[in-house]
Formats: structure tokens, sequence, C-alpha cells
């Protein structure tokens, strides 16, 4: 195996192995997505239909919130360690190992959120028949925001309090993902073609691979000088 | 290709014309020249404060310089940056060693991080710095010193020309600030090249050793 591709498998395998390291830290945002998820319902009328009209927006909210709460930690530790310097001086191209530490932060985040979204659908009371469009407008749109967030991390990760900044940062970012996966799920529910929706998402996810490990990248070398 | 090496032996590994440091509005340093010949090795002394870790990130091509340039083998580094970094080694002021992962861990994936490879195996490095007994043992549970000696362990995996070691000797034991000398010679020897901050005076360096001091 050449040489790059067994960085970009190191990057991948040591993230997860310090993901199951700190299961804790990992588990909390998917918490925080099935919390969400759950508790919505009891707060709202169930004779009432609203559910049935903000379902689809509800679980995509929360797994969009879910990925915001993990995004620092694609960046924070190993800049606070000294990491991000081995990995930005690595003779291997950064946006390669960037781009590794995001699959490993997706399989750690939107992955779970993905395996869980099943179960939900039926507690904030959509059919059981959207699962499929569900979970494949998940499939497409979680690995976006984990992306483009990659970006807004690596802007902000140098700074004391970037929380905040990150989330004025990358939220703007986000809205189209939200907007087409939350309506692909509800015109679903009424029985509509939702091709389109899914093919958008598909071209953000092309997109988003091509050019936020780039982008992610530079706005590394940006925050180490 | 013996020829080359030669050529190798009078052209200066690194160098630096003319470098000026800004940080804020406080001029850290200006028109400072840096020259480094295969086998030489550069202590940077000076005060807190004055900028020897920025020096040191500057040289590496962390930092871009306010002016001059940064020569790798007669190139600019950020011309050749893939070539440079297949040939540089850092161990910075904030080492780069994961808590969470094991000493040999850690090697790992610096090893798979770093390109070429010395042929040395991970075992022998980790013995080599005295860490043989805590493989298994996660880093951050281990003290700051034995933290230290696992980043400088991965100097001896990677065949790298130019070092750039900042403040290698802190939290070390004296046996361990003898083990960092000794890689510096070797390095040295094998006509390497090694930029490094302390403010210990070392033995036994003569002849390969300047002293590059800096003031405020």
């Amino acid at each position: 195996m050449s040489s790059v591709p067994r960085a970009f498998a190191a990057m991948v395998r040591r993230d997860l192995l310090l993901t199951l390291r700190n299961r804790g830290d990992a588990y909390n945002p998917v918490f925080f997505f099935v919390l969400v998820c759950v508790l919505f319902p009891l707060g709202t009328d169930p004779r009432s239909d609203v559910l049935q009209s903000v379902g689809p927006a509800i679980i995509w909210v929360a797994a969009l919130l879910a990925c915001l709460l993990s995004l620092e930690r694609i960046f924070r530790s190993d800049f606070d360690d000294g990491s991000l310097e081995q990995i930005v001086l690595s003779p291997h191209p950064t946006s390669v190992l960037v781009a590794g530490k995001v699959l490993a932060h997706w399989l750690g985040s939107g992955l779970l959120v993905l395996a869980l979204s099943p179960a939900l659908v039926v507690v904030v009371g959509l059919k059981a028949s959207v699962i499929p469009v569900l979970m494949m407008s998940l499939l497409l749109g979680t690995p976006v925001l984990s992306l483009v967030g990659a970006i807004g991390v690596a802007l902000t990760v140098g700074l004391r309090r970037g929380g905040v900044l990150l989330s004025l940062l990358v939220l703007p970012l986000y809205t189209p993902t939200l907007i087409f996966g939350a309506n692909a799920v509800s015109e679903a529910a009424v029985g509509h073609s939702v091709a389109g929706q899914l093919y958008f998402l598909a071209a953000m996810l092309v997109l988003a691979v091509t050019l936020a490990p780039l982008a992610a990248a530079a706005a590394l070398r940006v925050t180490l000088e | 290709m013996t020829e080359t090496a030669h050529q190798g032996r009078a052209t200066p590994l690194l160098s630096a014309k003319s470098l000026a440091c800004r940080r804020g509005d406080r001029l850290l340093f200006s028109d400072l020249d840096v020259t480094l010949l295969p086998g030489e090795l550069l202590q940077v002394m000076g005060p807190n404060g004055c900028g020897k870790t920025s020096l040191l990130r500057i040289l590496c091509g962390l930092r871009a310089p306010d002016t001059g340039a940064v020569l790798w083998r007669g190139q600019d580094i950020g011309e050749q940056r893939e070539d440079f970094q297949q040939e540089l080694a850092l161990v910075g002021h904030r080492p780069g060693i994961k808590d969470d992962l094991t000493p040999a861990e850690n090697l790992r994936v610096s090893g798979a991080l770093g390109g070429a490879s010395t042929g040395m195996g991970i075992e022998d490095a980790l013995r080599r710095v005295g860490l043989l007994a805590h493989t298994f043992d996660p880093c951050g549970q281990l003290s700051s010193g034995q933290r230290r000696r696992t980043a400088l362990a991965r100097l001896l995996l990677t065949p790298a020309s130019l070092w750039v070691l900042d403040e290698p000797l802190t939290g070390l034991d004296r046996q361990g600030q003898a083990l960092v000398e000794s890689l510096i010679y070797e390095q040295a020897e094998r006509g390497g090249a090694c930029v490094f901050t302390t403010h210990q005076t070392l033995p036994g360096g003569a002849g390969r050793l300047r002293v590059l001091e800096l003031s405020r």
C-alpha cells in the first residue's frame, strides 16, 4: 500500500481509537439527539397532527445540533497537545489527513445518528414508510455537516472562546442541508417524489468532499501561524 | 551519486536570510541569518520571550517570516513543502503526544504520518528511550518527562536530516538529558543537522555546536 493511503488509514484509525477511549464525550451529542427527539412530542398536544408536520424538522434539527456539539472534537485536542503541528508538517497532503479526521468524526457521530433514526421516526409521530427516505437524507446530509463544520473548526480552534463564533460561522452553511434534508422527509410523508431533494443533497456532498478538506487544510495553516 | 554527495557537503542544508519576526507591534528579531551545514548543530539561546520558539516555527515553515526567506538545500521551503517536510522532524514545545494512546500507538501513528522510516522497530525505539516497561500504559498516566521521551522516540523512527527541537531537555532527569545529547550528536555524525533551544550548556559539542544568542 502506498504511503498516502496508509497515512489516511492511520489517521482514521487513530481518531476512532481516541473516540472509543473517550466514550463519554463521544456519545454525549448522540444522546442529545435522542433526547430532543423523545422530549419534543411530550411537549406538544398528542391529539393534533402538529407533530406530523414538524416531525421531519425535529429529527433534522436535532441531528444538526448534535453534529454542531461534537464538531470541536475534530481538531480541539490535537491543537491543544501539539499533534496538529505534526499533522501539518507531515509530508503527506494535509487535506488527505484532514479528510481522514473528518471521516472518523462522521463515523463517531453522523453514523450513530443515522443508525438511531429509524427508532425515532415513530417517536416523533411519522409513518414508518418514511424511514428509507429519512435514512437516505441523513446518509447524504450528515457527512456534509461534518465536512463543512471541519472548515469552521479549523478556523476557530486557535481562539480561546471560539464556540460561539463557530456556530455563527457554520450555521448559515448548514441551512441548505437542513432545508433539503427535512423537506425530503416531509414530502415523502405525503407520498411525493423526493428524487430532486436527494439529488441536491448528493450534489452538496460531492462538492463538500472535494472542497472542504482543501479549505480546512488551508485554514489550519492559518490557525497555526 | 558520490558527486552530488560532495556537493551536498558544500551547500548548506538549511539557510535563512535576513529573517525578521514581529509579534503584535514588537519586533522580536530582525536581519537574522541562519546557516546549517550537514553535521552542524545550532543551539538557540536567549531570555524568555525573545522569540526562540517563533524562530523555530519559522524554520519549520509553520509560520511565515515577516521578511526574509528560509531555504532548504538552496530552494525556498514554500516551493517544495513535501520534500522539505519529508526530511524534517519537529519535537515542539507541545510534543504532540495523545494522552489516550499508549507510547507504542503514538509512535505507530507518527510513523505512518512521517512517510519514510529508518527501519528501527517501535519496540527498539522505546527501549532506547527507556520506556519499554510502559509500552501498554496510556501516555496520560506517564509523567511529563516520560511523555517527552515518547516524543523523542519519534526521532529514532524517521530518517529526517533536520531536527527541530524546542526545549528538548525540559522535564527530563539527568539520564534523559544525557539521552537527548547523545541523540543530537548521533544526528550530527550521520550528517544531519539539528536546531534546538535550551538554557543549558551541552558538553562535548565542540567543533559542531554553534550557539545563536537572541537578545531582547
